[in-house]
């Protein structure tokens, strides 16, 4: 295990020694104590490690994160795990706005509640929240797959494009073209993966959860939509 | 009958026929007027500002023998790794999905072949553009399409787009006729539909927020990029401050006049300032932080010659981007094709319906068709070609003001 002094060796620092793991390294557990909500912490890792993170951090925690797993044990500031590549993060606490923003691909667990904001614009990645999410999560959401245990605040899934939305909750109010749609038996079967994969399988069942996804109603423009534009 | 002279027709002034057309259209589409294109009505312009030249107080250089130099470097405030150009005209951002495949590597080959940089647009790298280009700027714009760290890594400067002259406070918008299967994949979207980008950053709002941003990219690229922060014409003063603020090492400014591949008419026309009401009020703001040439500034919006570009820099820009002049230099618009634009219920010079995908010219389409038309080899070359005389141009002006650099030009320079 290699332990990284955050307030005594510096971001600059941290982030260089991560970034010169390139591909497969024997350097594969990584502990990083002291990180007082600093910013960036392990933006842009490209490497199978395995980086915990000591306390809570600040904005753009694994930012860009290709295949590592980074573990907070705290809670994350504003987007953490942004346009995330591949790789898992995972939140012991809570997660600020734009958790997973633009994210691609991986999967974030976040096992406290997520701010505003949670999952805009993703396109490919996996999360899964063990509480709530407020308003205006999902918002222009492409791709990938949005699990939510507790609830969702207003103007769930505002623009929607093929993202799909699964809350356990209540929604206090979905965002235009946004609509609740049928389980079948292959969303149950995802589900039921999102769960285990995110740490989840012991809190909640997948027929506990209702699906939303797009209307397609504002795929093209069209005047009898007008009023949603 | 008497033959009194009777009241010749005439038009009004408010209602002219082309108001009274634009009203006819609204009211048959139910749809506002989507166009590409900048700015068409009459603005305060570079036209508006003439050079002195040289007199009995200050002598000139000899046009031939006496050298001029061009050269510009961008990106020195931060970066490890600062951009040197040949010459101070860059190739502004346009969107890969707005443009053709081979536009984008024409674009990068006259530009390379000139010794100045390209910028990639919303909708990501494509490889003509980065395998084409010695110095290729990423977008790094508030729809993310495409944005990847590897990508990140691979550019030679990053530039985070705040807004854009056509549109300030406007996203992208590409239409369904445009979103191809590669565009669609590129974008991550369903092919066909209506895209309209975010016109505001998913993750960060504010000169604060933008401050760690900026921070963020660079610890990922191991502060190796230079960041440039390009923003609308709207408060030149105030957003340019605070792009230094958030810790850009170049600011560019595009006026209002700045071309776009889609945007509603009324946008474009009526929001925003001219470039040349922008360019002292970010000099001002650049100056009184002490960062003037410090921090670079790129400025755009209908620039079109050496003379502009002169002026630009003696008004205090480091460099000029250019967009639709580099699109016309590459053959859109071109006469060649009146038949066809004719067909489209337009004519050449004339033609901004790009966003229909429908390019005679084969540059701003999707339709391999279409795109099969245009050489990029021989594009490339149009540009390159256009990029040296305007570069000539400046220096030409430039010695008759006695200056031995483009950047040596100043406000005394100029007649005012
Ligand atoms: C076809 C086209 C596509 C454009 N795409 C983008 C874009 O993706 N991102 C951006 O910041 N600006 C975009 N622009 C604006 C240019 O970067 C630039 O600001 C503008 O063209 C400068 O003005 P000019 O066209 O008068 O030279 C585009 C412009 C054109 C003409």
């Amino acid at each position: 295990m290699q332990t990284f002094d955050l307030g005594k060796e510096g971001l600059r620092a941290l982030n260089s020694s991560l970034h010169a793991l390139k591909g497969q390294t024997n350097m594969t557990a990584w502990e990083v104590i002291n990180p007082k909500g600093a910013h960036a912490i392990a933006a842009g890792v490209d490497a199978p490690v395995d980086i915990t993170v000591r306390g809570s951090t600040g904005y753009y925690c694994a930012g860009m994160n290709k295949q590592a797993t980074i573990r907070i044990k705290g809670s994350a500031g504003p987007g953490v795990a942004e346009n995330m590549m591949s790789g898992t993060v995972i939140i012991d606490g809570n997660a600020s706005q734009y958790a997973g923003a633009t994210g691609r691909g991986g999967l974030l667990v976040i096992k406290g509640n997520a701010s505003s904001r949670c999952g805009v614009s993703m396109k490919g990645i996996d999360i899964v929240v063990h509480g709530s999410i407020g308003h205006m999560s999902a918002f222009m959401a492409q791709s990938g797959n949005l699990v939510v245990l507790g609830d969702a605040g207003d103007a769930l899934g505002d623009s929607l494009y093929e993202a799909r939305l699964f809350v356990r909750g209540s929604v206090k109010s979905l965002g235009a073209d946004c609509i609740q749609k049928e389980m079948r038996p292959e969303h149950l079967a995802l589900l039921a993966d999102l769960l285990k994969r995110g740490e989840a399988a012991d809190k909640a069942r997948p027929e506990e959860f209702k699906r939303y996804g797009s209307a397609r109603k504002l795929y093209n423009f069209n005047i009898d939509n007008a009023s949603s534009y | 009958m008497t033959d009194l002279p009777r009241t010749p027709p005439r038009f009004s002034a408010t209602f002219t026929p082309a108001v009274n057309a634009e009203i006819r259209r609204a009211a048959a589409s139910g749809i506002y007027d989507i166009r590409g294109g900048g700015t068409k009505r009459h603005l305060p312009h570079f036209d508006d500002l003439l050079f002195l030249g040289a007199s009995i107080s200050r002598y000139p250089l000899e046009g031939y023998r006496e050298k001029c130099a061009t050269d510009v470097w961008l990106g020195t405030r931060f970066a490890k790794k600062p951009i040197h150009l040949d010459i101070p005209i860059t190739i502004a951002g346009m969107s890969f999905g707005a443009l053709s495949g081979p536009a984008k590597e024409a674009l990068g080959r006259g530009a390379t072949e000139a010794g100045t940089s390209t910028t990639t647009g919303d909708g990501g790298m494509t490889e003509e553009e980065r395998g084409h280009s010695r110095t290729l700027v990423y977008q790094y714009l508030p729809s993310r399409y495409g944005m990847n760290p590897d990508d990140l890594r691979r550019c030679d400067a990053i530039e985070v787009v705040v807004g854009q002259g056509a549109k300030p406070g406007g996203g992208g918008m590409l239409l369904g006729q445009k979103i191809s299967d590669r565009v669609a994949m590129m974008r991550n979207l369903p092919k066909g539909i209506d895209q309209r980008s975010a016109c505001r950053h998913p993750d960060w709002t504010g000169p604060d927020d933008l401050e760690i941003k900026i921070m963020e990219l660079r610890e990922i690229t191991d502060w190796e990029k230079p960041i440039y922060v390009k923003i609308g014409g709207a408060r030149p003063y105030y957003d340019t401050a605070l792009a230094v603020k958030a810790g850009a090492d170049v600011v560019v400014l595009d006026g209002m006049q700045g071309g776009t591949a889609a945007t509603q008419d009324v946008f474009i026309e009526h929001v925003g300032m001219p470039i040349l009401a922008c360019i002292p009020q970010a000099v001002k703001a650049l100056q009184d932080l002490g960062m003037h040439r410090k921090v670079q500034l790129i400025v755009s919006g209908g620039i079109r010659s050496g003379a502009d570009v002169a002026k630009a820099m003696a008004l205090g820009a480091d460099a000029v981007a250019i967009g639709t002049a580099a699109l016309i230099a590459l053959g859109d618009n071109d006469p060649v094709w009146e038949e066809e634009y004719q067909k489209l219920g337009t004519t050449a010079d004339a033609y901004d319906d790009w966003h229909e995908g429908r390019d005679p010219a084969g540059i701003t389409t999707q339709d391999p068709e279409l795109y099969k038309r245009f050489d990029p080899v021989l594009g490339g070359r149009r540009l390159k070609n256009y990029l040296k005389v305007m570069t000539l141009e400046a220096q030409t002006i430039a010695r008759a003001c006695g200056k031995n650099h483009l950047h040596n030009l100043d406000p005394r320079t100029l007649c005012r």
